[in-house]
């Protein structure tokens, strides 16, 4: 049974690594918007409509706030 | 929707009879309600958008009738956009929209779409949980008026925010409860399967070593959750005990500390109970609920959102013979503006030039435009509907009477007096009856032994305070609010469903509440030897140069292809103006008999209810306009008349007019005539006889009758202001749901109450038999978390059954059953 005194500290450890990745995702904006981008996979037609004007630039690069 | 008509493709209210308008959608014909809605679906579904009707789940915004005057112009002006927006790498610039009519993710969607449609436009995200976009374009190919006018087009009217202090604000408060929330959920979880071996273990027998470190682990996982999950509900407690209250978050944390205080206490020892897996459990549901409840708050605005929508950030200075476009910011008093027809007004000011007529609703929430001479006050927020003024400012910004209000509601909003209220009652009697039954024990204990009476005491504390309150409480109220949210009420202040349960009374603004807000023709009187339909045509003609509310009732039955020449607007009197070859007046019957005063006197038809069309030779015919009750009106009072709520109209309109509504809906009591002040002393006389009133109403003229009242419910599309103050918003604008309100609100409470019930009597029947001994430690064990989900799980009864509402555009449509 000794054993679990290794599981144990592992399995905080691994919270500890989820909660922080949690914690960034959250940080980074992904939990701002839970709802439209599940809207964004129903439309096909992004890519030929945004290459189509002149002035579109690379806007994946553009980092939200 | 209703049983009144087919419903408008658009916008989902229902059609008035004989209105034929169809909008031609993916080679079908749709009914339509209005040429405005007719030319945004047809706008939606040209631009190849028409899946935005099968995605969405709340019915988009009722278009305006009239096309507005543009009022994007000014954000054509680069050297304007550049001072309003930030600038970005590679020469590109920024700028944070609100959207006002963004109700779903479809409408995101579509916003997002429209959007990317334009050249120029680099990058956009539309966030629908802050209604607002950001929008990042090239200054050399697309200019933001452009970007501004596509979104109107599509029905979502944007309003630029320079700075948004308040929507950086509400992003961050959103962030930091989900980080709470995810510590006390991890934490819950962990300390849960820590306990569940110590539990075991009391029965069969457990390495002291290995029970000791669980307890030890256990104590480091509860101790951010108690810590960090738990900190907004010190602060909460601790801001009340300052000010001399007592909040809902005093019980709350005492709770908290006094269980987790004990548990550490009793961890760092080496025995003892401990208690780390309640609290946990009980920061969790807690910051839960407060969860929901925050993310309503955001749906239903704030008063930043409010001002926002209400007052432009550009003006037209006059400076030196020059107009320029300003920042409404820049201004300073004593500048002069001009104000065209059609725009909003950027500072408060008196007229120094022009005579017009200007829509003070926002403020007054009368719906018939003031007529404004030179010298007349002008106030920021209000719209020019007459000819252009021009107005030398008295005040600007935070100094406007709007701001004003503003700031009153904002201070309201904080301080929460009748909410407050509510919450004292439930925790001083929780914690009345708690503190008495621990000092008992402790007497108790005293006597028997002495040794013994802290940890007994501490022990009742602990068990009582977590399970009744938790569980029993927050479960419920997260569920219930979930399941409004769902069908399409907002719950903004969750105590409020505890007053909505015990209503008796319902008070009701007439205007935009009990009917829809829209002028409608109800009967033509021809009085001459001209054919309805014919009148109908004429007066259109005419009409439709007016900007006048009333003007709308002609424009949409009416549709002419007839134009009037010559036209003269008379402010507050009507329209002159020659419709195929004959010099025509329509308007008040006084001024429509003008052109022939003599033929046309002792019609009899009063100025209230009646516009007439006038010629040479008298009178022509005679128009009866009133305003339409809303379909579900007459339903939902006779609901809440079956749930034992009486209803009541208050209105400031006339006798005459608030009768026959009261006459149509059903509704016996009604008192005419009255101001704000007057309505909010009806709802005083009320709650002194000890009534619990429920007031509804939409605009800014109800703010203080919503105030008043001891729950609030504001419509989705009234007055952005009266939303700021009410506990329950109707997010689609329709009265139906709120009969729903009320029975979900009284489950609620049974729910409460069963649930209390049951943690109490589970408490007192165990607690004793646990402190003699007659309890094997498992069985407690089993007992205690069985009591918990029986807890939970009796709570989620009232989300499961929610299913979808009533209303149309609120299931997913299928494509079929949208044609």
């Amino acid at each position: 049974m000794s054993i679990v005194y290794l599981l144990i500290p592992l399995g905080l450890v691994l919270v500890g690594i989820g909660l922080w990745a949690f914690f960034w995702a959250v940080g980074s904006g992904q939990f701002d918007d839970l709802d439209s981008p599940g809207w964004s996979v129903l439309s096909d037609d992004e890519a030929t409509k945004r290459d189509a004007g002149p002035g579109s630039r690379t806007s994946d690069t553009e980092e939200r706030e | 929707m209703t049983p009144a008509g087919p419903a408008c493709f658009h916008c989902s209210e229902p059609i008035p009879a004989g209105i034929v308008i169809r909008a031609r959608i993916d080679g079908r014909d749709e009914p339509v309600c209005c040429h405005g809605c007719r030319a945004v679906a047809e706008f939606i579904a040209g631009a190849g958008l028409g899946d935005y009707y099968r995605y969405r789940d709340a019915a988009a915004a009722r278009a305006d009738e009239m096309p507005r005057p543009d009022r994007w112009s000014a954000y054509d002006r680069p050297e304007l956009v550049e001072r309003l927006s930030a600038a970005e790498p590679g020469g590109a610039r920024s700028m944070t929209v609100l959207l006002e009519g963004l109700r779903c993710s479809a409408c995101g969607w579509l916003a997002d779409k429209a959007l990317r449609q334009q050249r120029g436009l680099l990058d956009v995200s539309v966030n629908p949980a802050t209604a607002r976009a950001r929008l990042t374009w090239d200054p050399e190919v697309a200019r933001l008026g452009d970007l501004l006018r596509v979104l109107e087009h599509v029905g979502l009217r944007p309003h630029p925010l320079a700075g948004d202090a308040a929507g950086q604000l509400a992003i961050l408060e959103r962030r930091t409860a989900l980080k709470r929330l995810a510590v006390a959920g991890f934490g819950m979880m962990q300390v849960m399967m820590f306990a569940v071996p110590l539990y075991i273990g009391k029965s069969s027998g457990m390495d002291p070593g290995i029970r000791e470190l669980l307890r030890l682990v256990s104590m480091l996982v509860s101790v951010p959750v108690a810590l960090y999950a738990g900190w907004p509900f010190y602060e909460g407690a601790w801001q009340a005990l300052r000010a001399r209250g007592i909040s809902m978050d005093v019980p709350v944390s005492i709770g908290i500390v006094l269980a987790f205080a004990a548990s550490v206490w009793n961890a760092l020892r080496g025995h003892g109970e401990v208690y780390f897996d309640s609290v946990t459990m009980f920061v969790f549901f807690l910051a839960l609920g407060r969860y929901v409840e925050m993310i309503a708050r955001h749906r239903s605005g704030s008063v930043a959102d409010a001002l926002a929508r209400l007052a432009p950030v550009t003006a037209r200075r006059i400076r030196a013979g020059l107009v320029e476009d300003v920042q409404a910011a820049e201004l300073e008093p004593g500048d002069e503006i001009l104000v065209r027809t059609g725009e909003v007004l950027a500072a408060d000011g008196i007229v120094a030039e022009g005579t017009g007529r200007v829509d003070e609703s926002m403020l007054t929430g009368e719906s018939a435009a003031v007529a404004k001479e030179a010298g007349a006050r002008v106030h920021a927020g209000t719209q020019n509907l007459g000819a252009p003024l021009r107005v030398r400012v008295s005040a600007v910004a935070d100094r406007t009477v709007l701001a004003g209000i503003v700031a009153l509601l904002e201070r309201a909003q904080a301080e929460r007096p009748r909410l407050a209220r509510a919450a004292d009652r439930a925790a001083a009697w929780f914690l009345g009856r708690i503190l008495i039954g621990a000092a008992i024990v402790f007497a108790a204990w005293w006597f028997v032994d002495p040794s013994r009476a802290f940890s007994a005491t501490l022990a009742v504390l602990v068990v009582t305070c977590p399970c009744a309150l938790s569980l029993a409480m927050p479960a419920a109220i997260a569920a219930a609010t979930s399941s409004l949210a769902r069908r399409g009420v907002l719950v903004a202040h969750s105590d409020a469903l505890e007053t909505l349960a015990k209503a008796d009374h319902v008070l009701w603004d007439k205007t935009g509440t009990l009917t829809r807000g829209l002028v409608r023709i109800e009967e033509i009187r021809p009085l001459a030897a001209v054919p309805e339909p014919a009148c109908l045509e004429l007066a259109a003609a005419l009409e439709r140069m007016s900007e006048h509310p009333i003007a709308r009732a002609f424009i949409e039955p009416g549709a002419s292809t007839t134009d009037a020449t010559e036209v003269e607007v008379h402010a507050g009197l009507g329209v002159e103006g020659t419709v195929r070859g004959q010099r025509l007046r329509v308007g008040r019957p006084a001024f429509a008999g003008g052109l022939a005063p003599a033929q046309a006197a002792g019609h009899g038809f009063d100025g209230e209810s009646w516009v007439c069309l006038g010629d040479s030779n008298g009178l022509v015919a005679a128009f009866r306009l009133t305003d339409q009750l809303r379909a579900e009106a007459v339903e939902c009072v006779a609901e809440l008349h079956r749930l034992g709520l009486e209803s009541e109209i208050v209105s400031g309109d006339d006798e005459a007019a608030v009768a026959r509504i009261a006459a149509r809906s059903g509704i016996a009591r009604f008192a005419s005539r009255l101001e704000p002040d007057t309505k909010l002393a009806r709802v005083k006389d009320l709650q002194a006889t000890g009534a619990v009133v429920v007031a509804v109403g939409d605009g800014i003229n109800d703010a203080p009758l919503l105030r008043g009242a001891d729950v609030a419910i504001a419509m989705g599309r009234g007055s952005p202001l009266a939303q700021t103050s009410a506990d329950l918003i109707l997010v689609r604008d329709s009265l139906e749901e709120i009969p729903h309100a009320v029975a979900i609100a009284r489950r609620t409470q049974r729910i409460v109450r069963q649930n209390l019930a049951w943690a109490i009597a589970y408490n007192l029947a165990a607690l004793p038999l646990a402190a003699f001994g007659q309890v094997p430690p498992w069985l407690a064990a089993i007992g205690m978390s069985l009591s918990s989900v029986a807890v939970v799980l009796n709570a989620m009864r009232l989300s499961r059954d929610a299913g979808p509402g009533r209303g149309a555009g609120w299931t997913l449509r299928a494509p079929a059953e949208a044609a």
